[in-house]
C-alpha cells in the first residue's frame, strides 16, 4: 500500500461517495413528503410534561 | 406489534448509521499510519530506553510534565534554532505513550538531553527559582528523597515488550542490576549494561550515591531526550514524503 | 410497550445487577488484599464498598416497582443529576481557579506532589469535562429521552447504576490523579481499570437511552436524541481505541499504551477533538435543540436544518483532529486533511448557530424578559464564536503561531465557559423547578446576576488568553536586527504574568457566578421565592405552573 494508491482513491471514488452521501441527507431533509413529519417532531418540546 | 419493531429498528439504524459515518475518517486518517511506510523515517542509534531511564519517564508522567512541556520540535525556523533538529517521527517510536504535548508553559524538552548539568537539574527540580528566578515551575524537592521503587522494572519491560519495544530477554533479566549498573560506573554491572544499551550514560545523576532515588530516574531520563539520534548519518532526502 | 413497564422485566434486571455487584465486591476484595501498589489497594477498597453500597441500593429500592419513583417518569434519577453536576461544576471550576494562580503565583504548588500544577491540571479539566459536563449530560439526555419520547426511562435501576457507576468513575479518576496515577494523555488520563469501569458504565447508558427510544409512543425520534445518540455511540468508540493499552500486572495501577510515538499521538488527538466534537458539541447540542425551543415557547427554527445540521456535523468532526499535530513529525498529508475538514466544519456549526439563535426570532423581547432564554442565547452565540476561531487556529499558518501558546486555553475556554457553561446552566435553570414541582425559580434577579458576573469573567480570560497567547508566539519568533532570536524562553515567561493575574480573576468571577446559581437552585428547591419587582417577573411562570 503506498501512498500514490490511497491518494488517488480518496480523490476518485473516496470524493464520489461522500459526495452522493451528502446529497441523500439533504434530499431527506428537503423531500416535500417529509414536510409534515418534520413540522409535527419540531413541536414534540412544546407538549406538555 | 408490526410498527413497534419497524420503530426499534429505526433507533437502530439510526446507531449503525451513525457509527459509519464516524468511523470514516479515523479510518482514512489513522490507518495508514501503520501501514504507509513513510510514516517512520530510518535513523540509526534509536534504542529502547534503559530501565532507569523507564522508570524516570514514568515520573515525568506521574507528575504531569507534558501539561507543560513539548517533546516536538516543529519544522520552524525559531524553533530549530532555539531547540535543534525538528523531533524525527523515529525518535518517539518507543514512546508508550507519546509525550508530544500540547502547550508550552515551560520550553520543549525534546532536545534537553546533555544540555544542562546534573548539578543544575539537581538544584532545578529542588526549587526552580534558584537557577531562573523567573521561573513558574512548581518545585519538586521530595524527588531526592524518595527512594525509587525497582522491585517490577522488569514486569514494566516486559509490558512494553508485549506492545512493540524490543526489549531482549537479557535486558528483561538483567532490569535491576543495569540500574545498579546506570547509576555506578565502578560498579561490577557497568560493562554488561553498557553492551545492552551501548550509548547510554552511566552515572549516578542526583549527587547522592548513597540512596537511588526517584530524582537519579528523572534525571537520567531527561539528559538522554533527543541524544539518541545521530544527526550525522540522517539523511533527509532518503526519507522524503 | 406496557411489556417492558412490568415488573419482571425490571426484577431480572434488578437480580442481574445484584449478581454483577456481589462479582464486583469479590473483585473489589482481591485487588485490595493483592495490590502491586498502594493506590489500588485504596481503590480496589473504594469499588469493594461501591458494591457493597448497591447491594443495600437494590433491597431497599430494586424490588419496589422499579426504582421507588412513583411518578410517570423517571425523575429522580434525573434529580440527582442536577444535584451532582452543581457540585461537580463548582469543583471543576475552583480546582480551575487553582491553578490558574499556580500559574501566576508558582509558590502556591507548596512543594507537595499531590497539589502541583502537574497534577491539578487534570484534575481541573477531568471534572469540567467530565464529571460537570458528563452529568449535565447524562441528566439532560435522560430527561429529554423520557419527554419527547412520552416514555419512562427503560430498565428498572440500570439508570441509577448510570448514575453512580458514573460517579464512581469520577471519584476514582480524580483520587487517581491527586496520587500521580496517570496515562498522560490529555483528557483521558485515567488509567486501564478506570477506564475498564467507564465502558461498563457507558453501555449501560447506551441500552438504557435505547431502550427508552425503542418504548417510545411518539412516531418521530425528536432531534435533540440523535445528538445524544451520537455522543453515547461516538464517545464508546473513542474511548475504547485511545485507552487500548496493556497492563503491568493486574493488581498494578500502571499500564502502557497499545500504540507508540507517531500513531498514538494521532490517536490521542483523533480522541482528543472528538471528545470536543462529541461530548462538548454534539451533546450540548442535544441540549440546545431540546431546551431552546422548549423555553422561548417556539419549534425550532427549521427542522429540516437540523437534520443537515447534524450528519455534515458529526461526518466533519472526526476528521479534524491532525490539525492538533501541525508542523510535527506526522506526516503532512494528514496534517492538511485535517485542517482541510476543520475549516469545512465551519458551515455545519453556523448552520446549527443560526438555527438555535432563529428560534427566537418573532420571540426576540424574551432576551430582555427572561435572564435564563438570555444565557442560552448567550452560549449559543459563544458556540458561534469559538467555532469560527476554531477553524482559523486550523490553519497551518496561524496554527505556527497560536499552538504551545495560550491562544489555544483561550480558544478552549471560550467554547468551555461560554458556550457548554452557558447552555448547562440555562438547562438546569429550566430543570430544576420543573424537577421538584415549583411554580418557578426562587429568583429571577440572581439569575440576572449570575449571567452578567459569569459574562464579565468569560471576556477577561479570553482577552488575557488572546494577549498572552499571541505575545507570547510572537516573541518566541521575535529575531534581532543581527538575526538572533530576540528572547531567551524565560523572558517570555515573565511577559506572560499579567495575564495569567487577570485571568485568575476571571475566573473568581465564573465560579462566583455558579456558587450564586448553587444558591438560588438550592432555595428553589426548598419552594421558596423571592418578591421580586415587575421586571423580573417571568412571562412564563403561568406556563410552567400548568405543568
Amino acid at each position: 500500500m503506498t501512498y500514490q494508491n490511497v491518494a488517488l482513491f480518496a480523490d476518485t471514488y473516496g470524493l464520489l461517495y461522500l459526495f452522493v452521501l451528502f446529497l441523500g441527507v439533504v434530499a431527506y431533509a428537503l423531500w416535500p413528503r417529509n414536510k409534515k413529519k418534520f413540522d409535527h417532531a419540531a413541536r414534540i418540546p412544546l407538549e406538555e410534561d | 406489534m408490526f410498527s413497534h419493531a419497524r420503530i426499534e429498528k429505526n433507533s437502530i439504524l439510526l446507531t449503525v448509521l451513525t457509527l459509519i459515518v464516524v468511523s470514516i475518517g479515523g479510518l482514512v486518517e489513522i490507518a495508514p499510519l501503520f501501514y504507509l511506510e513513510s510514516t517512520i523515517e530510518k535513523v540509526k542509534g534509536m534504542r529502547p530506553y534503559t530501565p532507569l531511564e523507564l522508570k524516570g519517564r514514568n515520573i515525568y508522567i506521574r507528575e504531569g510534565c507534558y501539561n507543560c512541556h513539548s517533546q516536538m520540535v516543529r519544522s520552524l525556523r525559531d524553533e530549530v534554532e532555539r531547540y535543534g533538529h525538528y523531533s524525527l517521527a523515529a525518535e518517539s517510536m518507543y514512546d508508550h505513550p507519546f509525550q508530544w504535548g500540547s502547550k508550552r508553559t515551560g520550553p520543549d524538552l525534546a532536545r534537553v538531553g546533555g544540555r544542562y548539568s546534573d548539578d543544575w537539574h539537581v538544584a532545578h527540580m529542588n526549587d526552580p527559582r534558584s537557577v531562573v528566578p523567573e521561573s513558574i515551575m512548581p518545585g519538586y524537592p521530595f524527588l531526592a528523597e524518595t527512594p525509587l521503587r525497582i522491585d517490577q522494572v522488569a514486569d514494566h519491560m516486559a509490558a512494553n515488550r508485549t506492545v512493540g519495544v524490543p526489549y531482549t530477554d537479557e535486558m528483561i533479566e538483567n532490569a535491576q542490576a543495569d540500574i545498579k549498573g546506570q547509576l555506578d560506573p565502578f560498579s561490577d554491572e557497568v560493562d554488561g549494561f553498557l553492551e545492552r544499551y551501548p550509548n547510554a550514560i552511566s552515572r549516578d545523576f542526583d549527587g547522592n550515591p548513597e540512596m537511588v532515588s526517584e530524582l537519579d530516574a528523572l534525571i537520567a531520563y531527561m539528559q538522554m531526550l533527543g541524544t539518541l539520534v545521530d544527526f550525522d548519518a540522517y539523511k533527509p532526502e532518503e526519507n522524503l514524503r | 410497550m406496557s411489556v417492558q413497564e412490568t415488573a419482571p422485566g425490571n426484577t431480572v434486571i434488578s437480580w442481574l445487577m445484584g449478581v454483577l455487584l456481589l462479582a464486583g465486591a469479590l473483585i473489589g476484595l482481591m485487588l485490595t488484599a493483592f495490590a502491586a501498589d498502594p493506590v489500588m489497594e485504596f481503590h480496589g477498597l473504594l469499588f469493594l464498598l461501591f458494591c457493597v453500597g448497591g447491594v443495600f441500593f437494590l433491597i431497599r429500592y430494586g424490588s419496589a416497582k422499579d426504582d421507588g419513583d412513583p411518578s410517570p417518569y423517571q425523575d429522580s434519577v434525573v434529580r440527582a443529576g442536577v444535584i451532582a453536576s452543581m457540585f461537580w461544576g463548582i469543583a471543576g471550576f475552583a480546582a480551575g481557579l487553582m491553578i490558574a494562580l499556580q500559574l501566576a503565583f508558582p509558590v502556591l504548588n507548596f512543594d507537595l506532589p499531590w497539589i502541583n500544577f502537574g497534577r491539578l491540571r487534570p484534575l481541573h479539566t477531568s471534572a469540567v469535562i467530565f464529571a460537570f459536563g458528563g452529568n449535565v449530560l447524562i441528566a439532560t439526555s435522560f430527561h429529554v429521552v423520557q419527554r419527547t419520547c412520552k416514555a419512562r426511562l427503560a430498565g428498572g435501576v440500570a439508570p441509577w447504576f448510570v448514575f453512580w457507576g458514573y460517579q464512581l468513575f469520577i471519584v476514582i479518576a480524580a483520587t487517581g490523579y491527586l496520587l500521580g496515577v496517570t496515562q498522560s494523555k490529555e483528557y483521558a488520563e485515567p488509567e486501564w481499570y478506570a477506564d475498564l469501569w467507564l465502558t461498563l458504565v457507558w453501555v449501560v447508558y447506551l441500552l438504557v437511552f435505547l431502550g427508552t427510544l425503542w418504548k417510545r409512543k411518539e412516531p418521530h425520534i425528536y432531534v435533540a436524541n440523535w445528538f445524544y445518540l451520537a455522543f453515547i455511540v461516538t464517545i464508546a468508540m473513542l474511548h475504547i481505541v485511545n485507552n487500548l493499552a496493556v497492563p503491568v500486572s493486574l493488581t498494578g495501577v500502571k499500564s502502557y499504551s497499545l500504540f507508540s510515538g507517531v500513531q498514538d499521538a494521532l490517536t490521542q488527538w483523533w480522541y482528543g477533538h472528538n471528545a470536543v466534537g462529541f461530548f462538548l458539541t454534539a451533546g450540548f447540542l442535544g441540549i440546545m435543540y431540546y431546551f431552546v425551543p422548549k423555553r422561548a415557547e417556539r419549534p425550532v427554527y427549521s427542522y429540516r436544518l437540523s437534520i443537515v445540521h447534524f450528519w455534515s456535523l458529526i461526518f466533519l468532526y472526526i476528521w479534524a483532529g491532525p490539525h492538533h499535530l501541525h508542523y510535527t513529525a506526522l506526516p503532512e498529508w494528514a496534517q492538511t486533511l485535517g485542517m482541510t475538514f476543520s475549516i469545512m466544519l465551519w458551515m455545519p456549526s453556523w448552520g446549527g448557530m443560526i438555527n438555535g439563535l432563529m428560534t427566537l426570532s418573532g420571540a426576540w423581547d424574551k432576551l430582555r424578559t427572561d435572564p435564563v432564554i438570555r444565557m442560552l442565547v448567550v452560549s449559543v452565540a459563544f458556540y458561534g464564536m469559538s467555532t469560527f476561531e476554531g477553524p482559523v487556529m486550523s490553519i497551518k499558518a496561524v496554527n505556527s503561531l497560536s499552538h504551545y501558546t495560550d491562544w489555544t486555553v483561550g480558544h478552549v475556554h471560550s467554547g468551555a465557559l461560554g458556550w457548554v457553561g452557558f447552555v448547562s446552566f440555562g438547562a438546569l435553570y429550566v430543570l430544576t423547578p420543573l424537577l421538584w414541582r415549583r411554580s418557578q425559580l426562587y429568583s429571577l434577579a440572581l439569575v440576572s446576576w449570575h449571567f452578567w458576573i459569569a459574562s464579565i469573567g468569560i471576556v477577561l480570560y479570553i482577552t488575557a488568553m488572546w494577549v498572552s497567547g499571541i505575545l507570547q508566539g510572537l516573541m518566541w519568533r521575535a529575531y534581532d536586527s543581527l538575526g538572533f532570536l530576540e528572547y531567551s524562553f524565560v523572558e517570555t515567561v515573565e511577559a506572560m504574568h499579567p495575564f495569567y493575574v487577570i485571568r485568575a480573576f476571571g475566573g473568581v468571577l465564573f465560579l462566583a457566578g455558579a456558587l450564586i446559581m448553587a444558591y438560588n437552585l438550592w432555595r428553589t428547591v426548598r419552594g421558596d421565592v423571592r418578591v421580586e419587582g415587575v421586571a423580573a417577573a417571568r412571562p412564563m411562570a403561568a406556563a410552567t405552573a400548568a405543568e
